[in-house]
């Protein structure tokens, strides 16, 4: 094991190895050293979301709708493209669900989660504690796992004296998927708030205000801003996750895609039809990247 | 016994302060009379900072009695806001709010603690950013403030509260050299007007000019005292004079 404290600590971005056996590799090196000190720069790893993002998808989709309309030969030109656009108002449809499905549950796991991460820095130790157990749990088991548990432990109807409410699949695939969301919330409120140095705390307190000026005050705006950034990605995430939702036989995108394919037999759809799919996500989740770059940007401090 | 102005402002009286097994005070008595500049200065952890957050319970003691102005601090049924309205502090790392404007930053006690009337704050923040000068800033976030502008603002933002005794904990320790002086130059203009103030500070050169008393603390203990006059030229216990000779 290494100990931290035998890591050397030099500032800056390690340079290039000058001497190599293999000095073919060294101007990826150099390049590998510069990325990583730009990232460093902007303060961590970038992986986003881009605009040549979609355009790759799109080009991947253009180049699959041409093959797959090569392979078939029937149908006239276009029929491929024709084919997605008549089964695009159901698609859309399917779509909608998935939507429906991550607001709700983004709105659900948002509320939970926030108590729950208040919850993980009560000063009750019992508290204290459940809540950070219910929270490691559902932060660490995988999400479909969640889903499938609450998909068989929930009830389809819930039946109060003589009125009867229904529980239609996708609501309990939307709890399950509100689960891991509330989980990963709760770690983010929890974090939020003790990432705030206590001497805002201290010199708050100072000028007299109580705990719980201290709290709504002083506490949660800062945090609200180092939260919403992470908060976005969260949904960007459970928005394709919701695909999972498929698998228990939601009639979301994914699945209504499924049926099209079983319902126009014809085994070179299978490409562009998925691509389709994932342009439609991508058009959702895009703004969203760029939105939650905006939102990093200003609120950097 | 009720408390009359011609009583010291603050009275310590054998405070003890353990964090866990460490115990940081260890018996400190003193008092601070209306109008006094005291100036403490020590080596790090001896216990400065930890006294002054005592004094304003923002840490609870063990044992031993501090009072402002007659208020028991450590009275389990002590009125805070009473307390705190009439000591002010200002901290080594400004702790100014950074979501909110240097003149909201200021106004904010007064309007939320105090529930007064804003347009009257308001009036009143324009005045102390002026005395603090830094006008032109009221519209600045933090953020966009040097070190020396943000902690004349919390200088501001501590005034707004209308204090009787303002508490300077280490307060240019975290400037660069040259802001120290526009920090200084403040505090001074508030000595100057008759504010009782305590210091904990580095700043030897100025602790000299502007004391009325000097405390040396070591190890939780006060070692020695004096005027500066005094203080300085003939300090009488080999720590002190270990520590001036180091420093000066």
């Amino acid at each position: 094991m290494i100990r931290s404290d035998e890591i050397p600590c030099v500032p800056g971005p390690r340079p290039p190895p000058r001497g190599t056996d293999l000095p073919v590799l060294l101007p990826a090196a150099e390049i590998v050293a510069r990325r990583a000190a730009e990232e460093r720069a902007r303060g961590g790893s970038t992986l986003r979301l881009r605009a040549r993002h979609g355009v790759w998808l799109f080009l991947a989709f253009v180049f699959f709708s041409g093959v797959a309309e090569a392979r078939t030969g029937v149908g006239g030109p276009f029929w491929v493209l024709s084919t997605l656009w008549k089964w695009s108002p159901l698609l859309a449809e399917g779509f909608m669900l998935n939507l429906i499905m991550s607001f709700l549950a983004m709105v659900i796991g948002t509320v939970t989660g926030t108590l729950l991460g208040v919850a993980q820095i009560s000063l009750m130790p019992s508290v204290k504690n459940t809540s950070w157990f219910v929270t490691q749990f559902f932060r660490n088991a995988p999400w479909l796992v969640l889903m499938f548990y609450v998909m068989y432990l929930v009830p389809f109807q819930f039946r109060i004296g003589d009125i009867v409410i229904p529980f239609p699949d996708w609501i309990k695939a939307t709890l399950g998927f509100s689960l891991p969301v509330m989980a990963n919330v709760s770690e983010l409120v929890r974090g939020g708030i003790q990432s705030i140095p206590s001497g805002q705390k201290e010199a708050a307190e100072s000028l007299a205000f109580t705990r719980r000026q201290v709290f709504w005050m002083i506490i949660i705006p800062q945090c609200v801003k180092r939260i919403l950034p992470p908060w976005m990605n969260l949904y960007a995430i459970l928005t394709q996750a919701t695909v999972l939702a498929s698998i228990v036989g939601v009639t979301e995108m994914v699945t209504t895609a499924h049926e099209i394919l079983g319902a126009e037999y014809e085994p070179s759809l299978l490409l562009p039809l998925y691509t389709y799919v994932l342009l439609w996500f991508f058009a959702y989740c895009y703004p969203i990247a760029r939105w939650t770059m905006h939102l990093e940007r200003k609120f950097a401090v | 016994m009720t408390w009359t102005p011609d009583q010291p402002i603050i009275t310590i009286v054998d405070v003890h302060k353990s964090f866990g097994e460490v115990e940081v005070l260890k018996g400190m008595s003193f008092d601070v009379s209306k109008g006094e500049v005291i100036c403490i200065i020590g080596p790090s952890g001896s216990g400065k900072s930890t006294l002054l957050r005592c004094i304003n319970a923002l840490i609870p003691i063990n044992k031993g009695s501090i009072k402002v102005e007659g208020l028991e601090v450590h009275d389990p049924e002590l009125d805070q806001l009473a307390l705190r309205r009439k000591v002010g502090m200002v901290f080594q790392q400004f702790n100014l709010f950074p979501h909110k404007t240097a003149i909201e930053n200021v106004m904010m006690a007064p309007v939320h603690v105090l529930k007064q009337d804003k347009a009257e704050v308001e009036e009143q923040a324009h005045r102390l950013m002026a005395k603090v000068r830094l006008q032109d800033k009221e519209q600045s976030y933090p953020g966009e403030l040097s070190g020396g502008q943000q902690q004349r603002v919390a200088i501001a933002r501590s005034l707004a509260m209308n204090p009787q005794v303002m508490m300077f904990d280490e307060v240019t320790s975290a400037l660069d050299p040259e802001t120290v002086k526009e920090v200084l130059f403040t505090i001074r203009e508030l000595v100057e007007e008759g504010m009782t103030c305590l210091l904990v500070t580095h700043e030897m050169g100025f602790a000299r000019e502007i004391a009325d008393h000097m405390y040396f603390t070591d190890n939780g203990v006060i070692v020695e005292h004096g005027p500066p006059s005094t203080f300085f030229k003939k300090a009488q216990d080999p720590r002190t004079q270990e520590f001036l000779s180091q420093i000066l």
